[in-house]
């Protein structure tokens, strides 16, 4: 893995990355790469589509075709690219605000529809871009620049929310933890179906410094003290898995894909496309 | 005299009909949408003949996401269109304006109803004509054309894929419920015959593409995401490579280029109709099914001996100002019926620049404007 090769895969001349130093989104795109380096596929046949955020600036690094739409549409714009051209492999990268609240209900639909697109979700728990803002998945008690007396709100568990609306492979990993993070990616990629990698991704900039983790170290400690596997937090009670990241496959189910299902109705019809 | 065979190019349908009908001519390979009266018999419409035909139809979550299909489906190299009604043309206002920084050819179909919000699902109006030119934020070109009929929106149709492909400048087809839910009797043209534009796609080598290049004619060449040629697309300002910039030389440059196209390409995009006395004395200007009513009553006034002209924008923006400007100069008085508070009435006055007196018929009350209520209008302007 140290010896890995970015650079085919990298748009080198648009460097330096906006992220900030500790910021885990960079993690998470090399993930990426090397899990779309083990699957071959090539690179005039990637599609990488975001929506607004410092999670969604990284197809302007990336050397596919790139799309980075408005906030909260990637899955919309996706969608359109992936029933024009189904032979394209699909990426969507998007942030928890921008997939679940602006974006929340395409979200849904998406995995609904169990269209062929692999979501990752890099999930930090604020409005990175903006400068900190509170957002659906930061937990209870956080404090945010709009929630200054620490969040009341509840927050969403965002991979829950695609297993139950329907999504055929969901999987959440870490930043901390990119080896499996990027085992998680390749199947979601290989997955013919909505496929949703939610990737805890630390801010340290506008989360952890508010929240009292002043450096990127802390924060990923932090998740990885948090993190449990599938496995043994079947073993644990709910009051003991409250607050904890659990990580690995969590659904992996075979269902009927979109633009298949499409394709047959056109051949029923008679159509060609 | 030679016995007339049966028509079979003769049919009865709907402007809205017409105008699924003539997508698919067109070429329409990709359409999403959401359901909204009065414009829905059109997604249904194409939701049996898209996939008949090999093309893709979906019913999205709502308008946003529409827009945003589309304008994916259009990289991907399909020629793509969705088709709304007031509440929804409000929801997609943020991603048309994606189309226009981008670039992306598609069309948006409005059949007006009246507003603001919920308004009059049933009823016509012509409420969102300065809503189709700045509904979204920014300075941006964008083209609207306007049916006065279920024949013309047969021709309008066609006519918007072949102006988005050509210019890559969205083009709305802005048509009221009046024109969506009429029946009538038309022609189908020979669609073999039509004149349909395709994009025109790049020939350099991938590594030498330049996204949004200033080309002589400003139009850069569209590559089509799958095709061998990488780029990005972003809504943010960009350069020539498609990549953000900061540089204020070089967002002036695309910005000017994106916007120049409209004034360049006028001749080519305005299309008006005209009819009547040379020597009018009162013009009557109107769009859309009022338009109807208007030359209706420009006839009733020759009737009655006043000499009156018409004029009719089958390209609502751009704006046909010199046109409008040469009527001012030749009549006293120009009458504009309108189904809003006189949204256009303001852009004739202004194009007119008191040349001559601008005189408003207004109706917002779901209700259309009828040929007496003008030649009332043109009457008492003779006084
Ligand atoms: C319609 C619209 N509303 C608001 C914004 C401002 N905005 C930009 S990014 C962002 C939040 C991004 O947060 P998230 O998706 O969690 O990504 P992160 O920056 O944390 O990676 C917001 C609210 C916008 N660009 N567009
Ligand atoms: S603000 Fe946060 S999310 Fe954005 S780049 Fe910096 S660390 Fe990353």
């Amino acid at each position: 893995m140290e010896s890995f090769d970015y650079s085919p895969y990298l748009r080198e001349k648009k460097f330096p990355l906006i992220w900030c130093a500790g910021c885990g989104h960079g993690i998470v795109m090399k993930a990426i790469l090397r899990a779309i380096d083990r699957v071959g596929w090539d690179r005039d046949d990637m599609v990488m589509v975001s929506g607004i955020g410092c999670s969604s600036r990284m197809p302007g690094y990336v050397d596919f075709n790139t799309l980075h739409t408005t906030h909260g549409r990637a899955i919309p714009f996706a969608t359109g690219v992936k029933m024009a051209n189904p032979d394209l492999h699909v990426i969507v990268i998007t942030g928890d605000g921008d997939a679940t609240a602006i974006g929340g209900n395409h979200y849904i639909h998406a995995a609904r529809r169990n269209i062929d697109l692999t979501v990752v979700l890099l999930n930090n728990s604020i409005y990175g871009m903006t400068g900190g803002q509170v957002s659906p998945t930061t937990p209870k008690g956080k404090r945010a620049s709009t929630a200054p007396f620490g969040n009341f709100e509840a927050s969403f568990n965002i991979s829950g929310l695609a297993e139950a609306a329907g999504a055929s492979f969901v999987a959440r990993g870490t930043a901390y933890g990119a080896v499996q993070l990027s085992k998680y990616i390749e199947k979601a990629l290989l997955k013919k179906g909505l496929s949703v990698v939610e990737a805890i991704s630390p801010c340290p900039t506008v989360f952890g410094r508010r929240n009292a983790m002043r450096s990127p170290v802390e924060m990923y400690e932090d998740i990885h003290e948090n993190s449990v596997s599938v496995k043994k937090a079947g073993t644990m009670t709910a009051d003991d898995l409250e607050d904890k990241i659990i990580t690995g496959v969590l659904t992996d189910i075979e269902k009927p894909e979109y633009t298949t299902e499409y394709k047959k109705l056109i051949a029923t019809l008679g159509g060609s496309s | 005299m030679p016995v007339t065979k049966r028509d079979d190019r003769v049919r009865v349908m709907t402007g809205n009909e017409a105008c699924a009908e003539a997508a698919l001519a067109a070429g329409l390979k990709f359409f999403a949408g959401y359901p909204i009266t009065p414009s829905s018999e059109i997604a249904e419409e194409l939701s049996t003949k898209l996939p008949a035909s090999g093309g893709k139809f979906i019913q999205m979550e709502d308008e946003i996401s529409a827009m945003g299909a589309i304008i994916g489906a259009s990289l991907a190299g399909a020629k793509s269109m969705t088709a709304t009604s007031g509440p929804g043309f409000s929801l997609k206002q943020e991603n048309i304006g994606y189309a226009c920084i981008t670039e992306v050819p598609c069309v948006i179909v409005n059949v007006m109803r009246g507003g603001p919000s919920t308004g009059l699902p049933t009823m016509p109006a012509q409420s969102d004509v300065m809503q189709a030119r700045w509904g979204t934020h920014g300075d941006h070109p964008i083209i609207v054309l306007c049916p006065q009929s279920v024949a013309e929106t047969i021709d309008l149709t066609v006519r918007a894929f072949s102006l988005t492909e050509k210019f890559r400048i969205p083009v709305i087809l802005l048509m009221d419920e009046t024109v969506g839910h009429i029946s009538e009797k038309i022609r189908l043209p020979k669609y073999e015959e039509l004149e349909i534009y395709e994009r025109h796609k790049p020939t350099v080598p991938p590594e030498e593409y330049l996204p949004y290049r200033h080309t002589d004619n400003d139009i850069p060449e569209m590559a089509t995401f799958g095709s061998g040629y990488r780029f990005h697309v972003t809504g943010l300002c960009h350069d020539e490579t498609g990549f953000p910039t900061n540089n204020p030389v070089e967002i002036e440059k695309q910005m000017l280029r994106l916007n120049r196209k409209l004034e360049r390409y006028r001749d080519e995009i305005i299309e008006v109709e005209t009819a009547g006395d040379e020597d009018a004395e009162i013009g009557v200007f109107a769009y859309g099914s009022t338009a109807r009513s208007a030359k209706r009553a420009m006839l009733m006034a020759q009737e009655k001996g006043i000499k009156t002209c018409f004029l009719r924008p089958r390209t609502m923006w751009p704006f046909p100002d010199l046109e409008v400007r040469a009527m001012g100069e030749k009549v006293r008085s120009i009458i504009v019926p309108e189904m809003n508070l006189g949204q256009i009435a303001h852009e004739v006055e202004w194009a007119v620049a008191g040349q001559a007196e601008v005189i408003k018929v207004n109706k917002i009350s779901g209700e259309p404007i009828s040929p007496p209520e003008i030649l009332a209008a043109i009457e008492k302007a003779v006084k």
